[in-house]
């Protein structure tokens, strides 16, 4: 790695005044200190925001759950709470990466980064999520711009992520056999009023689904998935998967989900 | 540069190191306990796999600035009084290491597992050890070695 | 004393791996150390106009750089081909230039052209990214099939052929092709695979300025020929001061048994610049410049009768050489290949001919098996393809066609001593319960899978071997082994091989070995391996060969070391040496109580002489001393055979392929330490089942390695695997004292066609391996599955 400054904030104000162009926030670092090795990325300052307080921890209430930034996966999958208000969520939290990425790594981090394939971006949007940062509040529809890119403006900072509790909720991962991300991951959610699909791994970045979640609104049943039809005109294609391969596991993963919740 | 204050299998270490030293090279290079190994760079293999703070993490992807103040244990650390770890005793009966680089990670992501969950089933153990790749072994003897340990854990 | 020979005895070298105190090179460090990094070529092909260091000399920290020019300058040699094949028309293969750091031309992404070396690691990474070199793009040629057909990649080398071999009767072939009722044909890809040692490759150049001497730790499965290599072709340094050690290696496959170009140049660069030069790869260097290994493209056609008698064989394949031809590129896809296509059958008359060519990828080479798992890829495939199209059970048409006699001279190359391919085919059907697959296929259906059982029925030939029969095919060298046993005077054993163990166990295995022949236990014995300036030259480790010629070896010089001792007691035992026996570690004299145990009579060797009590006379012209040297050479290779049988499940919807059941009978004449063998198998399964499934090195059209990392290519993990059945049958080697066969590569050999055969038993059609999911996926749509094509 090229040579950087360390630097420990311990309140998001201070985070945002050690930010500048050239630093990024260091959370877990399983995707940034990788990049960084590999000489991807370069910044003159890391600041790291694992000691700021008030930003890790999970909050329930009987709509929503709130996950501090921080936070690691390990600690959302273990969660009691979690677990019994969004199963699901710790189902995915769960799956992500390897025990010791999850023992690291955390809901914020990935979420900022928004890796294509990461499991947390779908999490946030099937789940109507609102992310609340050092700025704003930013619902999750608006939130994920495109493959690594964000609505976050630098030095704004996660603080939270608020997943609203939904009636049913099913998240099933199709891993790349190489490094475990998601070739396809589908999340499932059914609230009162609407029933949100979100997709990681097949799209330049997440993405809803306005096929599944139509099919499911009318009808929330495996049934209604195999009358739709998922275009592979905008999925990726690459050595791992073709688009066309992409599109079919979509259905696959979204019935599997289904079952689930 | 910045002094840093870490306790390395119970032992308080204060050293200067430059804000972007890795953990593992720290602990290769700084403090010369080369059982942890460098096997990828990007943090899949886990022959880097030490205890921070008890849980495993892959010492290649954590910053030892990062680590200021805490607590870690890699496998040199394991065996105490010259007397083996149930799992390191274990993995020699069962033939669960052949060259012996992946060992070292294999065997501290797998004491973590036992931390967690004292009695994985088969299933259990292999998807908790999919952050350690192993070339040698098929990972036969190293499954029926986390299995026997758990037994005597 | 027990048996140690056939004991399950944990090993002797797991205590300082379980503890962090093993010593690979990486964990070396000197003093006044510089680092080494290499700056490769980011494209496939190109022609280097221009490198300029100039500013990357000035960088911080950094000592010198070096490049193509230095290296021409200081005259070291290009890496070699050490085995000459010659192709139909008598003509010698084509071995192009392959330049240590490359000067005029770049071959393959990753080809070194220049060295930077600096006070710090990240000053010599720094510093390469200043190195300028400049380059003319050219067209590279990735795909194999399509070598030939391409302008030429090297000066003079026509189509890119390095050779066209051919080995068989051709006219005899076609011949018996005429009679046959039935033809089957069968078109293959062996995909090409990255060994991916998980210990990557790392060399440090150590020049004492004083003492003109010169060491270099490397991770080397054969330290020997590698210094002899570097100093009689690359000439860096005369062999009597060079010194190679080679310590705790974390995995080979075949992946270090070359002289690579960082090896040569961190050698040469320490005795430039008067440092000790350290390199390490990282993984992605480990991708992009070890061998790599396979890539083949086989047409196979097999004769038969109608009762389902095989009579002929034509194999037609061209095989990957990549950008250059390194160590053993060429010797590994024909006369390590060829012959054993024949698999274990006995087939009349075939013919197999062998295209090597060059293309703008990493060079290929030995990679477990290296040779022996392509060519079982092929007989396995057919034959199973054959009984298929017969309408016979696969199991029977193999037993049909058994060669079933001992010795058995094959129609191309092999004489095999010893087998019986029945009793493990039978023993694996049974352990396997294959009779009743059926009723596991209709459960499986049950729940949405389908089911496959795939067999692969196998035989190798190793112990590699024979120097009278390697070297009239064109090994540059013999490939016997050595070793020296020195019994110490305090009654321990210091035994060194020339071998090298890179997890293969052999501090534990030869100490067994050592243990029943001289009596002595195995806490008292020492196996030593791995540096030049100890033990005699070797030939090193690979092609399962440790134990049936290094093994071999070790027992006898244990002999001799018990001839000598006879004459000693015998002195002192008051008797005739052919009137003592040796046994359990004591000497005794016939037909008395009179005894010495071998301890006293090493003592005795050494301090010769009457001291007080201790009288301990040598008989006249014995020399003092216990130490004896052997060096063996076998006549014949040796032939381990085996059946596997593996069960899949597929999830017609995905594609997925999940190994549900996975039986092996090995056969590998005599077992040392079935603890170890087992490993050796599961291990070796698991490569084979990698191969199969989910292994895959990946070049886009313009030569980028896309398939270059972890992330991208897909190592089999905990989860990927079944728990493995194991057993053996034995009939014993008769080319070595041991009986042993080897069993190394057995695992990787056998399961890509086990694997495969049950995949394309439970879709039924053909896929290529890897059986990716998406593939598979495919096959079934095309087949008309509706839950594929849902």
């Amino acid at each position: 790695m090229k040579n950087f400054n360390f630097k420990s904030a311990t309140s998001t104000k201070e985070a945002t005044k050690l930010s500048s162009v050239k630093t990024t926030f260091l959370a877990g670092g399983m995707t940034l200190i990788p990049a960084m090795k590999l000489r991807l990325a370069a910044y003159s300052d890391l600041i790291n925001i694992k000691k700021i307080k008030g930003i890790s921890g999970i909050k329930v209430s009987s709509k929503s759950i709130r996950i501090g930034a921080t936070t690691t996966h390990a600690e959302v999958a273990a969660s009691k709470e979690v677990g019994k208000s969004i199963p699901s969520l710790a189902v995915l939290a769960e799956g992500i990466g390897d025990p010791q990425v999850r023992n690291r790594g955390t809901i914020g981090g990935s979420i900022a980064n928004n890796d294509p394939a990461a499991d947390y971006p779908s999490a946030c949007l099937a789940l109507n999520a609102i992310i609340h940062t050092s700025k704003r509040k930013i619902a999750a529809d608006k939130f994920f711009k495109g493959m690594f890119e964000t609505d976050l403006k630098k030095g704004e900072l996660i603080e939270s992520i608020e997943f609203q509790v939904p009636e049913k909720s099913g998240y099933a991962k199709f891993p790349n056999p190489a490094s475990r991300y998601a070739i396809v991951g589908v999340y499932i959610a059914k609230f009162k009023n609407e029933v949100r699909a979100a997709i990681t791994g097949a799209g330049n970045y997440v993405f809803r689904s306005n096929e599944l979640e139509k099919a499911l609104s009318a009808n929330f049943s495996t049934s209604a998935i195999d009358k739709v039809n998922i275009s592979s005109k905008e999925l990726n294609s690459d050595i791992h998967a073709s688009a066309e391969y992409r599109a079919h596991i979509i259905k696959v993963m979204a019935k599997k989900a289904l079952s689930f919740s | 540069m910045a002094v840093i204050k870490i306790k390395v299998n119970g032992k308080e270490i204060s050293r200067e190191v430059s804000d972007s030293t890795l953990l593992s090279d720290f602990i290769r290079d700084n403090l010369l306990l080369t059982g942890t190994h460098i096997g990828c760079d990007t943090s899949q293999c886990g022959a880097c796999v030490v205890h921070l703070n008890g849980k495993s993490v892959k010492s290649c992807t954590t910053l030892v600035a990062d680590c200021n103040g805490d607590e870690i244990t890699t496998i040199e650390g394991l065996s105490k009084n010259g007397k083996l770890h149930p799992m390191q005793e274990s993995f020699k009966k069962h033939h669960g290491l052949q060259c012996g680089f992946c060992t070292p990670g294999m065997v501290m992501s797998a004491v973590d597992l036992l931390q967690k969950n004292k009695n994985p089933s088969e299933q259990e153990i292999r998807d908790w050890l999919e952050g350690n790749i192993c070339r040698c072994t098929g990972y036969q003897g190293i499954v029926a070695a986390v299995k026997d340990a758990a037994s005597k854990m | 004393m027990a048996n140690l020979v056939g004991a399950r005895i944990e090993r002797k070298e797991d205590k300082k791996f379980l503890t962090g105190k093993g010593r690979y090179t990486a964990d070396i460090n000197l003093s006044n150390q510089t680092y080494a990094y290499f700056v490769r070529s980011p494209h496939a092909r190109a022609k280097i106009t221009k490198v300029d260091h100039s500013k990357a000399k000035k960088a911080p920290g950094v000592v010198d750089v070096f490049t193509g020019d230095s290296v021409t300058k200081d005259k070291i040699g290009g890496l070699i081909c050490g085995w000459k094949i010659v192709s139909q028309d008598g003509k010698d293969m084509k071995c192009p230039p392959h330049p240590v750091l490359a000067k005029d031309v770049v071959n393959f992404v990753g080809d070194h052209v220049a060295v930077v070396v600096a006070e710090t690691l990240e000053q010599a990474k720094n510093a390469a990214e200043l190195v300028n070199v400049s380059y003319k793009l050219l067209k590279p040629v990735i795909k194999t099939e399509k070598a030939t057909s391409f302008e030429n990649i090297h000066e003079g080398i026509d189509n890119n052929l390095s050779f066209d071999f051919i080995l068989g009767d051709k006219g005899k072939t076609n011949e018996a092709f005429s009679k046959a009722d039935k033809v089957v044909k069968l078109d293959l890809v062996n995909n090409r695979l990255i060994p991916n040692a998980m210990e990557p490759r790392a060399a440090i150049g150590d020049y004492n300025t004083s003492s003109d001497e010169l060491t270099l730790y490397t991770a080397s499965q054969n330290p020997h020929l590698d210094r002899l290599i570097m100093s009689a072709f690359n000439a860096v340094h005369p062999e009597h001061k060079f010194r190679i050690v080679s310590p705790d290696v974390g995995g080979g496959f075949g992946s270090k048994i070359n002289v690579y170009a960082e090896d040569v140049v961190v050698a040469y660069a320490s005795k430039k610049i008067g440092r000790p030069v350290k390199w390490v790869a990282e993984r992605s260097e480990s991708f992009m410049s070890d061998n790599h290994g396979r890539d083949h493209v086989t047409h196979a056609e097999l004769a038969l009768k109608s009762d389902g008698k095989i009579i002929g064989l034509k194999v037609d394949t061209i095989a990957n050489l990549g950008a250059y031809s390194l160590v053993l590129a060429a010797v590994t896809p024909t006369y390590l290949y060829a012959p054993l296509v024949l698999g274990i059958y006995d087939i009349p008359a075939a013919c197999c001919t062998v295209k090597g060519v060059y293309t703008n990828t990493a060079p290929t080479d030995a990679y477990r098996g290296a040779g022996r798992p392509e060519a079982t890829y092929v007989i396995e495939r057919i034959v199973t393809e054959a009984a298929k199209e017969i309408g016979m059970d696969q199991a029977e048409f193999r037993k049909k066609n058994f060669i079933n006699k001992f010795p058995h001279q094959q129609c191309l190359v092999h004489n095999i001593d010893s087998g019986d391919y029945n009793a493990h085919l039978d023993k694996a059907l049974e352990l396997s319960d294959y009779k009743n697959f059926e009723n596991r296929r209709s459960q499986s259906a049950k729940k949405g899978k389908l089911r496959g059982i795939g067999l692969s029925t196998y035989f190798e030939a190793c112990g590699v071997a024979p120097s009278a029969v390697v070297m009239s095919i064109g090994a540059g060298v013999g490939l016997w082994e050595s070793a020296e046993i020195r019994f110490n005077p305090t009654g321990n054993v210091s035994v060194f091989t020339g071998t090298h163990s890179h997890g293969q166990s052999h501090d534990t295995t030869f100490a067994q070995i050592v243990g029943d022949k001289l009596g002595v236990s195995i806490e008292n014995i020492d196996i030593v391996h791995g540096d030049t300036d100890k033990g005699p030259f070797g030939m090193g480790t690979y092609g399962s060969r440790s134990l049936a010629v290094g093994g071999t070896a070790i027992v006898k010089a244990c002999d001799k070391i018990i001839a000598k001792g006879k004459k000693v007691a015998a002195k002192m035992l008051e008797g005739k040496p052919e009137d003592i026996d040796f046994k359990g570690g004591e000497f005794i004299l016939k037909n008395s109580n009179k005894k010495k145990t071998i301890g006293e009579i090493a003592f005795a060797c050494y301090l010769p002489g009457t001291f007080g009590d201790v009288k301990s006379p040598l008989p006249e012209g014995v020399e003092p001393g216990l130490i004896e040297t052997s060096f063996f050479d076998p006549s014949n290779f040796s032939f381990p055979s085996g059946s596997h049988i593996c069960e899949v499940e597929v999830d017609e919807e995905t594609g997925e392929t999940k190994l549900v059941k996975y039986t092996v009978v090995d056969d590998f004449g005599t077992v040392i330490n079935p603890l170890i063998v087992e490993g050796q198998v599961h291990g070796g399964v698991a490569q084979g089942v990698g191969q199969a499934l989910y292994e895959n090195a990946h070049y886009d059209e313009s030569g980028q390695l896309t398939s270059a990392s972890y992330m991208d290519y897909t190592m089999p993990r905990a989860d990927n695997l079944p728990q493995i059945t194991i057993d053996y049958t034995c009939t014993p080697a008769t080319s070595n004292p041991l009986g042993a066969k080897g069993c190394g590569e057995a695992g990787t050999i056998a399961a890509p066609a086990a694997v495969m055969n049950a995949v394309i038993d439970a879709v039924g059609s053909d896929v290529s391996m890897p059986a990716t999911a998406e593939k598979v996926w495919k096959v079934l749509k095309k087949n008309g599955s509706k839950k594929a094509a849902a």
